[in-house]
């Protein structure tokens, strides 16, 4: 078996869960550590039967075991609150940390559009924006690499169910993260992001939709082409990622209409807001493994 | 029931709500002599915003003809009696928007959520209050919930700082009996203290049948809309309930006649089309449908040829929600291609 690089998991809920779970098929990743603050949690048990070693004594319970376990790379998925205390230890001793809390220390990651860049300027923490930004994100940068994009806005819909009470607690977090991200990793001039939680039953699948206002008459041929391709950019790490409708042109209005079904790892299908959160996080990670192992050859 | 010298505060909707039948396009000029014909009937709570609450202005909602801090700024110097409301819908507006209405001079901010989702509100409530507004949590489309369901809701935004909860028929769907209930039921849940409101919509004309109906419940704030001018088929009129309220000995302290002659003299003037039940309207009332859906599902009528009916039933059918305005155009093209496909 080819060496893997081992990492640790910071937070044990459904973020942390569901991201182990892709982390176990990885081909370059290995997940030693799941970190927890309570003994009783369901998610360090889960951690612990799947044959991580686990500390509920925060990240202070890691840092003893960095160097002895070899550890390179955290995922923190606790809260924007503890990030930065979680990022300044973990950094200290070496380890890159992928954050998917909105505290935004670290540079804005999202994977098809902005990823190569991150791993050549080798920082040390990048943070993977939200949830609606990593659905939306791409299809802004697929129109403004065509063309310059005066304003995006994104309407990223998510069922109730799928809404964890973080996120509920401060929803301002995400509407001013993600627009933010549409700005500098999406390359509009301005950015807006609103989100919608809808509660209804059997829960709907995370709808994504992606407004551009373009500066000049819309190339309609290169932008719907340039969508298309990073669509299936987008696929590659969740498969789920379909369009519904559009691009439609409207003056120079281009509006995308998404849709977000999960792989069902640990989280239901139609919390694919949660699984495009973990999918990107575990192929941002790779990649740095992989420049990490090519690195260790030499 | 008698309701003689039963104090109500009457909340007028029509520079808010009346922005989406008017696609968010009011004056300033209009803003103000409205605002201060509202003032002078003795209309006590004038809201100003645009249709779906600060930050609003999008794609998705409609770009306004002025932003919120010009139309606050505009109409709040002017106020002689009456104070200025505005909403905020959290995932659309920021605490960053609720400041601004604040500094500007606004003295009530209504936080408004789906009927279910009442804890994505805790931080702009915690913060108004903070700030010492009175702040009024706002559950939309509470035709979606039990009056049990909405109960707990309400305590929840209570136990954030709100000092008034509202039951909002967004859709225009409850009839007098399911208003009566929800009412009553969050009266026995919340504190003494904590005043009820009810947001109304005519669609099926019971806007002025379902607010009595709340003041019966217990409701004391009641949002109406001069001549209606809100969205769907509009707003309780408030110069019909004022006129009702009048009859009955409830006290709203706004003028009968002043209340008409704003409406006929200032507000219908710049109606863009006759405010009432047309079939689409009827539709969202009878279906259960966020009535400021209405414009959009006529646009996309007019460009893919789907009839706005059916779209708002398509919508209702999938269980959509108010802010989920971009689900229309979805909805249209969907249709379309099934069409296309079954043909």
């Amino acid at each position: 078996m080819s060496k893997k690089i081992r990492c640790a998991l910071i937070g044990p809920g459904n973020i942390g869960t569901d991201l182990l779970y892709k982390l176990m098929r990885s081909e370059v990743l290995e997940p030693v550590w799941m970190v927890g603050i309570d003994p009783t949690s369901e998610g360090l048990k889960r951690a612990e039967e799947m044959g991580l070693k686990v500390t509920a004594d925060g990240v202070d319970g890691l840092l003893a075991h960095v160097e002895a376990d070899d550890i390179r790379i955290a995922f923190d998925a606790t809260s924007a609150y503890v990030h930065a205390e979680n990022s300044r230890k973990l950094n200290a001793l070496g380890v890159l940390m992928i954050d998917l809390t909105p505290a935004a220390i670290g540079p804005y990651c999202v994977p098809p559009v902005n990823l190569k860049d991150n791993l050549r300027a080798g920082v040390k923490n990048v943070n993977m924006v939200t949830c609606g930004g990593q659905a939306t994100i791409p299809l802004v940068a697929a129109v403004s690499r065509v063309q310059p994009v005066k304003y995006a806005e994104i309407i990223a819909t998510a069922a109730s169910k799928s809404v964890g009470p973080g996120t509920r607690k401060n929803i301002d977090e995400f509407t001013r993260t993600t627009a933010g991200a549409v700005e500098h990793v999406g390359g509009a001039k301005k950015g807006k992001a609103i989100i919608v939680i809808n509660p209804a039953e059997p829960p709907l699948i995370m709808r994504d939709t992606v407004h551009c206002l373009v500066e000049d008459t819309p190339d309609e041929a290169a932008i719907t082409e340039s969508i298309h391709a990073m669509i299936a950019e987008v696929q590659k790490y969740v498969p789920g990622y379909q369009l519904v409708n559009g691009p439609v042109f409207d003056g120079k209005r281009v509006s995308i209409f998404m849709e977000v079904e999960g792989l069902g790892d640990y989280l239901p299908k139609y919390a694919g807001n949660l699984d495009i959160m973990t999918a990107a996080s575990a192929r941002t990670a790779e990649m740095f493994a992989e420049e990490l192992l090519k690195q260790t050859e030499v | 029931m008698d309701l003689r010298g039963k104090k109500i505060t009457v909340h007028d909707m029509c520079l808010r709500d009346g922005m989406h039948p008017k696609r968010h396009q009011i004056s300033l000029e209009q803003m103000k002599s409205i605002a201060q014909g509202l003032d002078a009937a003795g209309v006590p709570l004038i809201e100003v915003t645009h249709g779906d609450g600060l930050g609003g202005s999008s794609v998705n909602y409609g770009f306004p003809a002025h932003s919120d801090e010009e139309y606050l700024s505009a109409v709040i110097p002017l106020m002689k009696n009456a104070r200025v409301s505005a909403l905020l819908l959290p995932g659309i507006g920021t605490v960053d928007h609720l400041k601004m209405a604040h500094e500007l001079g606004v003295s009530t901010i209504r936080v408004a959520t789906h009927c279910t989702e009442a804890d994505v509100s805790e931080q702009h409530i915690n913060h108004a209050r903070h700030l010492g507004m009175d702040t009024v949590g706002f559950l939309m489309m509470a035709h979606m919930n039990s009056p049990e369901g909405l109960a707990a809701q309400g305590l929840l935004m209570e136990s954030y700082g709100a000092n008034c909860i509202y039951i909002t028929d967004s859709a225009g769907y409850l009839l007098p009996e399911d208003v009566r209930a929800r009412v009553a039921v969050l009266r026995a849940a919340l504190n003494p203290e904590t005043e009820i409101g009810f947001h109304g919509h005519h669609n099926l004309s019971m806007g002025v049948a379902n607010s009595i109906a709340a003041i019966e419940a217990g409701a004391t704030r009641i949002d109406a809309a001069c001549a209606g001018l809100g969205a769907g088929a509009g707003n309780t009129p408030m110069e019909v309930l004022v006129a009702v309220c009048d009859r009955m000995g409830i006290e709203t302290g706004v003028s009968v006649f002043g209340i008409q002659d704003v409406a006929e003299d200032l507000v219908v003037p710049i109606m863009d089309f006759p405010i009432r039940s047309d079939r689409d309207a009827l539709t969202m009332g009878y279906a259960g449908v966020y009535g400021s859906f209405l414009l959009f599902a006529k646009r996309a009528e007019k460009k893919y040829g789907v009839s706005a009916r059916e779209i708002l039933v398509e919508m209702g059918r999938r269980g959509m929600v108010g802010g989920q305005e971009d689900m229309i155009e979805d909805t249209a093209l969907t249709l379309l291609k099934q069409r296309r496909a079954n043909a």
